[in-house]
């Protein structure tokens, strides 16, 4: 966690997320400031942890499988921007 | 260097519908041909809001997949969201298993009938080849079908949420043709465990191929190369090959191979790099907030207590109980209803063998002409039996009985009646075909002399006539033996 | 009829018939019109949405333990048929065909949902300030926030234009906006109230509460939210006790814990007063208190805001104009459509804090950042078990000081995220706190935190109980 360095741009893109320029450098130094407070941190000492598991942590239950009705068509395009022939649209998809 | 000097390097990664009755992570029903937008929820939908809820069946199904190949599922196991946008993924985020898989290890078992003929040598009694080991088996959730108009695309989100088990084999795969027995004998396998109807044509698998080349065995891998959007067996087959001697070109040029991701065009017979994926894969794997760890050890007992037996385990076994030989238990063992058809009709007759041949030579032939599924068979194994009962018992001729067997074919009709209504039944008895044989005998004088005087085939030509006096209906094998006795 | 009724006054008048459902929906929407355009509490109550209760309230069964009762509801919670915007100019005109789990277990009991009220943006910040649309402002002082982001709950519970409210609470989004208004704010244990229908910022942090007049309130709401819920598969599948039976038996042999560090240097002297008064006050009423050490408190906001960014990043990431909500216009391509509709639909605090935890769960940061901060998390959670084992509730300051005036940290983000040290250990830990009005520092209103151990809300509210009665309620207006 030393000194990490933070591509504001780059993240943006991988978040889908235009930025001004103005936004990109805000953010730029305003979480710079974040990140040098996250780096308290490294003060921890977290030997032995597992960040996944622990005895007693809860398990996921399941549920049965069986189906039941959810929203009609209309209700499930109600909200959509724009649509075409009950299908969601939107600019080309490219595979 | 030539193509076949180079060592080609194969991995599949194979994507497999769960056959469940709702969607992986919501109780919508799972789809096929509805129409679009029929078959969501808030969940699926990725409504703002709603959360996912794991489906213990799709769980247990891919335990159950994992426990018949041989692999191992650990005790705890968790769920990742794979994050990337894409239009057909309703949060833009995968549920997926990223560490933590449900299934590790295990080899999936490649039977011979799958390959082509001249490499089908070598297998035993259980008709396994060869195996391929597996990586390892997790659970996901599918995405929606988009629809492209020109300009723009249509989303159906139907599909989205459908479990979908992913099952990725070892690099240790070396020909197209072991991929492509790999894909066939695991649809059989899951097919049989009652999993999936696993059909590549309509979606239910699909597959991605990783391909990589290298010159000689002491160099590492070459770098690996993935295939996308390959929808049939055969189009893996012509994928493969086409893109071993591709990367072999470029080697023979000096072309260096970088890891990337090309799309097959079965059409067109080539793969072309997929441009628009610059963006770096950084999917950002975390473990989904809203899901816990589960804890498998109920389900995996569960599921072993259920095991089904697999295809190969029931093709030594139709080898061993009924003496059949490994190509026929391999034609009977293909589908799991076929296999079980055959044992009801072969069950109490001491003619196993014949109850085979009748069923692959005349009911698969005949179900094959029509484009029949086996599922449609209108012939029972009851009524088979009977038939096999009747030709074996000397009760109507193999000519007739085929006759009878088309009617059995068109009408499902029961073979005692046909034989009855079609006048069918053999003449047998000494006393009435006497008659035929001192007839015919004493008709043809010259034929016995030449008979008495060594030539034994003439006894063909009475036989003949006799068949012909009694209408066709004497038993050939009793005419034999009276004329035997007759001519001393 | 005014609406600084509490609920618990409310139904038993419906239950005696001397006032009706429809008379308190009308009193919610007249209160909401006179009062609410300067105060910004709701970002909707309109006409349809009154009608709508309207048509509620005319069927309303006033046996129910609920019935005939208007509630708001954040607009982070979903409501059939109501718009649901999490005060985002992204879900614009976005309308929820579902109810959130909550909301139909309130219908069931005969509740009557009814607004919606402000909030950051999904919920990031502490004031309000940070919605998409307006900042609401704090009754007692309209130039100061009513904190946030439950701000909009807060204000029309404290200004009389709802007779109760819910609020989510993902770093103190419920417990401090009730401090800074001087109302009661419980936040529920982690997964005693289902999440199912709570627009999601970070799903391992938050859940759903109750924002009230009174702490009986506070008890009767959660009785009826509370419980298993299939639809959430971190809910907790435990037994729901009955919270109001025990209401006023005091804390009478209750050990009550001070961790020393949550009385810091940086405590303002009247909010530090109005405690320590309170303190007292349990102690006099039979309460044992204790020094308890909470060692890992310093890094509880470190670790906070790298789970709480990661989450929020993939889960904000279903806002992308495709199936519902904004859309950018003329998009060249889906990318385009992509990149624009968020960047014209999101806020700046809430671009911030996906480019943040996009950042700690890319490639190469993901060890050092995430999964840094999930074992330091396991830290202050085992700090609580081993509190817990100690004594029965902890008591602390909400917040440092009281409300402040808006625009304050407008330009200093991290700032504004420090001032939520006292209340994000308990959502990092699962367990439950409450706010409690207990006085007030130069006229503003100081919120005294009550903590227990995970669904140990029976003893939390039976505190809380005992702080309210204890002060007359001259010390808070």
């Amino acid at each position: 966690m030393k000194s990490p360095h933070l591509d504001v741009r780059y993240v943006a893109r991988l978040a889908r997320l235009d930025l001004t320029a103005e936004e990109a450098a805000d953010f730029q130094s305003q979480l710079t400031d974040v990140l040098g407070y996250i780096a308290a941190l490294d003060r921890v000492d977290v030997t032995g942890l597992d960040p996944a598991l622990e005895p007693g942590d809860p398990f996921c239950v399941a549920r049965p499988d069986a189906a039941r009705p959810g929203l009609t068509a209309d209700e499930a395009l109600a909200n959509a921007p724009s649509t075409h022939d009950g299908l969601f649209r939107t600019p080309r998809v490219v595979e | 260097m030539p193509v076949a000097d180079y060592i080609p390097t194969i991995g599949l990664e194979i994507h497999v519908h769960l056959k469940t009755r709702s969607k992986m992570f919501c109780a919508c029903a799972t789809s096929y041909g509805d129409d679009p937008n029929t078959r969501t929820c808030p969940t699926c939908l990725g409504l703002p809001g709603a959360l996912p809820v794991l489906n213990e069946e799709a769980i247990k199904m891919t335990i159950l997949t994992g426990q018949l190949l041989g692999a191992v599922t650990p005790e705890f196991c968790k769920w990742d969201r794979k994050n990337y946008f894409y239009a057909d993924m309703p949060k833009n985020y995968q549920i997926s298993q990223y560490d933590q898989p449900l299934v590790v290890g295990g080899r999936i078992p490649l039977y011979d009938q799958y390959f082509p003929k001249h490499q089908r040598g070598g297998a035993g009694a259980d008709g396994v080849l060869a195996t391929v080991p597996l990586t390892r088996i997790h659970l996901e959730e599918d995405a929606g079908k988009s629809t492209h108009f020109g300009t723009s695309s249509g989303l159906d989100y139907n599909r989205a949420g459908t479990p979908l088990m992913e099952i990725v084999t070892d690099p240790a795969i070396s020909t197209a043709d072991e991929a492509a027995a790999l894909l066939a004998s695991l649809r059989q396998i899951l097919v049989y465990a009652g999993v999936s109807d696993a059909d590549m044509e309509r979606g239910q698998m699909r597959c991605d191929v990783n391909v990589s080349v290298r010159k000689s065995a002491a160099e590492p891998l070459g770098a690996k190369i993935e295939l996308k959007n390959i929808n049939s067996v055969a189009a893996v087959r012509r994928a493969i090959v086409f893109e071993i001697e591709r990367q072999c070109g470029e080697l023979d040029r000096g072309l260096a191979q970088r890891q990337e991701t090309r799309r097959w065009d079965d059409e067109r017979g080539e793969s072309t790099d997929m441009r628009g994926k610059e963006d770096a894969h950084d999917y950002r794997y975390f473990p989904d907030p809203d899901l816990q760890p589960v804890c498998t050890t109920q389900w995996l007992n569960e599921v072993r207590a259920r095991l089904p037996e697999l295809p190969h385990a029931l093709r030594a076994r139709f080898g061993h109980d009924y003496g059949l030989t490994p190509y026929d238990a391999g034609v009977l063992t293909s589908e799991p209803a076929l296999a079980a058809y055959f044992e009801e009709a072969a069950a109490g007759s001491s003619k196993a063998k014949s109850v085979a041949n009748w069923i692959i030579n005349e009911l698969l032939g005949r179900l094959n002409e029509g484009q029949t599924d086996f599922s449609a068979n209108p012939v029972s194994a009851a009524a088979l039996r009977e038939l096999v009962d009747l030709v074996e018992g000397g009760g109507i001729s193999g000519a007739q009985a085929k006759e009878v067997f088309s009617e059995m074919f068109a009408t499902s009709g029961a073979p005692a009646a046909i034989v009855q209504a079609r006048g069918f039944s053999q003449v047998s008895d000494t006393g009435a075909l006497d008659g035929f044989v001192q007839q015919v005998l004493a008709a043809n004088p010259d034929l016995v002399a030449r008979i008495q005087a060594g030539e034994a085939k003439v006894v063909n030509v009475l036989v003949g006539q006799i068949m012909k006096a009694s209408g066709g209906k004497a038993n050939p094998k009793r005419v034999s033996e009276l004329l035997a006795q007759a001519l001393g | 009829m005014p609406v600084s009724l509490t609920v618990s006054a409310l139904r038993a008048s419906l239950a005696a018939r001397s006032l009706s459902p429809r008379e308190a929906v009308l009193a919610v929407a007249a209160a909401a019109a006179s009062k609410d355009s300067t105060l910004g509490g709701y970002v909707s109550l309109t006409e349809a949405e009154i009608n709508t209760a309207l048509a509620l309230a005319d069927k309303a069964d006033v046996t129910l333990p609920l019935g005939g009762v208007p509630i708001a509801v954040k607009d982070a919670i979903a409501v059939q048929g109501a718009p649901l915007t999490c005060a985002s100019k992204i879900l614009r005109g976005f309308v929820s065909p579902y109810d959130a789990t909550v909301i139909t277990r309130l219908r069931a009991a005969g509740a009557i949902p009814l607004g919606r009220t402000n909030m950051d943006e999904f919920a990031m910040g502490s004031s309000t300030e940070n919605s998409g649309f307006f900042p609401a402002r704090n009754p007692r002082d309209p130039e100061r926030t009513p904190g946030g982001s439950s701000g909009g709950s807060a204000t029309v519970v404290d200004a009389d234009t709802a007779f109760a409210a819910l609020g989510s609470d993902t770093g103190g989004s419920i417990r401090q906006p009730a401090s800074f208004t001087g109302i009661v704010g419980l936040k529920p244990s982690y997964g005693r109230v289902s999440r199912y229908g709570l627009v999601a910022f970070a799903s391992s942090l938050e859940g759903i509460g109750p924002m009230t007049k009174s702490v009986r309130d506070a008890a009767l709401l959660l009785q009826t939210m509370a419980g298993h819920d299939p639809l959430d598969s971190t809910s907790l599948n435990a037994p729901v006790p009955d919270y109001l039976d025990t209401l006023d038996r005091g804390v009478k042999g209750l050990k009550i814990g001070l961790p020393r560090e949550y009385f810091i240097d940086g405590i303002t002297p009247g909010v530090r007063a109005a405690i320590e008064a309170t303190v007292q006050q349990l102690a006099a009423a039979g309460a044992e208190i204790v020094d308890i050490s909470l060692p890992h408190t310093e890094f509880a906001v470190a670790t906070y805001y790298i789970i709480a960014t990661a989450e929020a990043s993939s889960n904000l990431a279903r806002f992308d104009g495709v199936r519902y909500g904004h859309r950018a216009a003329q998009p060249a391509d889906l990318t385009d459509l992509y990149n624009r509709t968020r960047a014209e639909g999101f806020g700046p605090e809430v671009k911030r804090r996906i480019i943040l935890g996009t950042y700690v769960l890319s490639s190469g940061y993901y060890d050092a950042f995430y999964v840094k901060a999930q074992k330091v998390r396991k830290l202050i959670r085992r700090d609580f078990t081993e509190a817990f084992s100690k004594v029965d509730l902890i008591a602390s300051p909400v917040t440092p000081a009281t409300a402040w005036k808006l625009g304050t940290f407008a330009d200093t983000p991290l700032q504004s995220y420090l001032a939520d040290i006292f209340t994000i250990a308990a959502n990092l830990a699962g367990i439950c706190g409450i706010s409690v009005p207990c006085g007030l520092s130069d006229g503003l209103p100081v919120g005294f935190q009550l903590m227990g151990p995970s669904l140990a809300e029976k003893n939390l509210l039976q505190a809380a109980q005992t702080v309210e009665s204890a002060l007359s309620p001259l010390a808070l207006r």
